[in-house]
């Protein structure tokens, strides 16, 4: 009778409930859809600049106007010292990184809205969508940073003192955290904007903001020498540690503090979690609201 | 009961009227405050039934109510109810899109749900590129689809245009397509809802002989949601009928189906009173007062089935005596573009009326219906003869004759709709 029992209600191989544990975080069914995964990925590389006249050429146009822009106001009109690094390509470090980090944010945080139309019809791991978002901005990145290296090697050749240090090979690392970060802040909002859609006009101007306190177009230094009483916002921005991080290794400029190296992981991987978990919480039921 | 592959247990759902969302900001404060001392979401006790014709006193409406079944392992079950009986949402929560408010579901086998075909499909990418896209969205992995690949295509129909962007597809080869990846899917239970509907008719018929080729040969257990009650009859071997979000009926699929016919529009039928027609010609002793058409099972129904017996019921109001030897009635059914097909006249049946003596009714009995599906209506003459002068009471277009398409040659396959009659004859 007992045998009876447990197979009875042992060899369901799901169940639909109304509530989710937790910390139910499916990651097996996210690996089991790896095919879909990749498939999406190669969705969005294939369409994004299908029928414009320039395509990918405009993954590079935004960084290289924007790192004019930015080395005419900032350095030559507003006086910010870089140090012996050439302005121009200090300012295009930190876009290449920055854009990575916005491309991720601002793609996965839309998940729910743009995709209404496939999730109210047929179910995969809702995880796909965003982490799709994060892969395929890899490739964006990847040309933007290839375009970075030409200009580096551009001014290394014309003698600027610049250079590449050890700690290069944590690049991969900083990447991953950028991407991390994006994806984790992302699905946060997106699973709020669901039921806010105030949300999403925050996220614009939001973005902005951020980018001016997370050391894009300045040193920390300066900032700390100029404002130390607001220095904290900046130094305790996992966002602008990455950003100088990826300078210090590239460009040989600025430092590398390894508690803020341990700071920015996990907190990283708190965001992450924390956005996996209320992601997961909101796909259960966002069609309902959206 | 170890066949038992899915298990719905107390399933409802509740949805907020009005605006969008479970609620207010309001709403959710105090929900979450209850669901902090421990309590239950306070919003759960209220809730009217889903009713869409009625006006409720809450702004809480249950979709779906207290939903209890079991499908065994090859069962082809057919959910059929009106619109907004809960149907979609039904299959909304076991296709995992959206998730119940109180009850459970539990499966042992891999669903897929098709709600509908081409989820996903991208105008830019061409339809070999769509086909992998599409299959993964359903649940194949890419192992899978690339052996199924050349069957896919061939099955599609498409083959000349498959390198070439989908947008550049017309909207039926799109439709075509999508069916294709899906009619290749291999789940354990695979739910569909009212995707036949793509293509032209030569599609459709292929389309329809892959679904029966899926539930039949397969083993697969298969939950189908229509509103095509010939598909229902032919492909399910079981039914539930919805009805206001919960469950009105659970049998066969032909007691289902006839179920659902005879309690459709219940309400609108018995209010219906012919005497209030004006537009009726004759003298006016005797007046034609309702008109009932019956299934076999003697049922009142607003739909019949091609080739099945079905009885058309007419009652008169008496408002004179009558020699009943002097009575000339007719029955005619007529195609859309009011074209006789069939009349029933009593002088050539020898009808005698002797039984108006102690009843106001006369049954036609129509042993099979030779008539394809469409909508004909009934035109009824009741005189002293034929002749206009001595017409006591007709009325042209009394009621429609909904006829739904059957199984008229008893060969598994729903034979075509169109105004016209369906004969007995074999070729040989």
């Amino acid at each position: 009778m007992m045998q009876n029992n447990t197979e009875n209600n042992g060899d369901w191989l799901f169940e639909i409930t109304p509530k989710n544990k937790l910390f139910s975080l499916n990651l097996k069914e996210v690996w089991q859809y790896r095919d879909l995964l990749m498939l999406f990925v190669k969705r969005d590389v294939v369409t994004a600049y299908k029928q414009t006249i320039l395509g990918p050429l405009w993954y590079l146009i935004q960084p290289l106007f924007t790192s004019v822009i930015f080395t005419l106001i900032f350095n030559n009109v507003a006086n910010i010292s870089t140090g012996s690094v050439p302005p121009f390509l200090f300012n295009l470090a930190g876009i290449t990184i920055w854009n990575y980090f916005t491309a991720c944010f601002s793609g996965t945080s839309s998940t729910f809205s743009a995709n209404a139309g496939i999730f109210g019809k047929v179910y995969f791991p809702r995880l796909i969508m965003p982490l799709s978002v994060v892969i395929s901005n890899l490739v964006r990145f990847g040309i933007q940073l290839f375009i970075f290296m030409v200009f580096f090697v551009y001014y290394y050749s014309q003698g600027a003192d610049i250079g590449f240090n050890k700690y290069l090979v944590l690049f991969p690392v900083m990447v991953l955290i950028m991407g991390m970060l994006g994806l984790g802040l992302g699905m946060i909002i997106s699973s709020m904007v669901t039921k806010y859609r105030d949300l999403k006009i925050l996220v614009g101007f939001g973005m902005q903001l951020l980018m001016y306190i997370s050391a894009v177009m300045y040193p920390v230094a300066y900032f700390v020498e100029k404002l130390p009483k607001y220095a904290w916002v900046v130094e305790y921005n996992p966002l602008s540690f990455v950003i100088e991080t990826v300078r210090y290794m590239l460009l040989n400029t600025g430092v590398f503090d390894i508690g803020m190296f341990i700071y920015t992981l996990i907190t990283t991987i708190i965001v992450l979690f924390l956005g996996i978990v209320i992601f997961n919480k909101a796909e259960k039921n966002f069609i309902d609201t959206i | 009961m170890s066949n038992i592959i899915l298990k719905i247990e107390n399933l409802s759902k509740q949805y907020r009227l009005g605006l969008v969302g479970t609620g207010t900001m309001g709403d959710d404060l105090k929900r979450w405050w209850a669901n902090i001392r421990g309590k239950e979401d306070p919003f759960l006790k209220i809730g009217d039934i889903n009713n869409r014709a009625t006006r409720g006193t809450s702004n809480y409406i249950w979709a779906l109510k207290d939903i209890n079944f079991e499908v065994q392992q090859g069962e082809v079950l057919g959910i059929i109810g009106k619109n907004g009986a809960g149907k979609s949402t039904l299959l909304k929560i076991l296709s995992k899109i959206t998730s119940p408010t109180t009850g459970s579901i539990k499966s042992k086998g891999r669903v897929a749900s098709l709600l509908e075909v081409g989820t996903g499909f991208h105008g830019e990418m061409t339809g070999r590129e769509n086909i992998y896209l599409n299959g993964a969205i359903l649940g194949m992995t890419k192992k899978e689809i690339n052996a199924k690949l050349d069957e896919i295509i061939e099955f599609s129909g498409c083959e000349r245009y498959i390198d070439t962007p989908v947008k550049r597809y017309s909207s039926g080869m799109t439709g075509r397509l999508a069916f294709a990846v899906a009619a290749f899917l291999e789940p354990d239970i695979l739910i569909i809802d009212e995707v036949l509907a793509v293509g032209d008719a030569e599609f459709q018929k292929k389309a329809i002989g892959k679904m029966q080729e899926i539930s039949k040969g397969g083993g697969r257990t298969v939950l189908f949601v229509s509103h095509n009650m010939a598909a229902v009859k032919s492909l399910c071997t079981r039914g539930i009928v919805l009805e206001n979000g919960g469950i009105v009926y659970e049998g066969s699929q032909d007691e289902s189906v006839e179920f659902y016919l005879s309690n459709k529009n219940k309400d609108q039928r018995k209010t219906f009173n012919l005497l209030k027609r004006e537009d009726r010609l004759g003298s006016g002793e005797w007046k034609l007062s309702q008109i009932e058409i019956l299934n076999k099972k003697g049922k009142i129904v607003n739909e019949v089935i091609s080739g099945e017996p079905i009885n058309i019921k007419l009652s008169f109001e008496i408002f004179e005596k009558l020699d009943l030897n002097k009575i000339f009635l007719g029955v005619a059914i007529l195609d859309p573009q009011e074209q006789k097909l069939v009349s029933f006249l009593s002088d050539e049946m020898n009808l005698d009326f002797k039984f108006f003596e102690n009843r106001n009714f006369v049954v036609l009995q129509i042993p099979n219906l030779f008539l394809r599906a469409s909508i004909y209506s009934i035109n009824v003459q009741l005189g002293h003869s034929t002749k206009i002068e001595d017409y006591i009471d007709t009325i042209e277009d009394v009621s429609k004759l909904h006829v739904l398409p059957g199984d008229f040659w008893n060969t598994g396959k729903v034979n075509r709709s169109g105004s016209f009659s369906i004969f007995p004859g074999r070729f040989n």
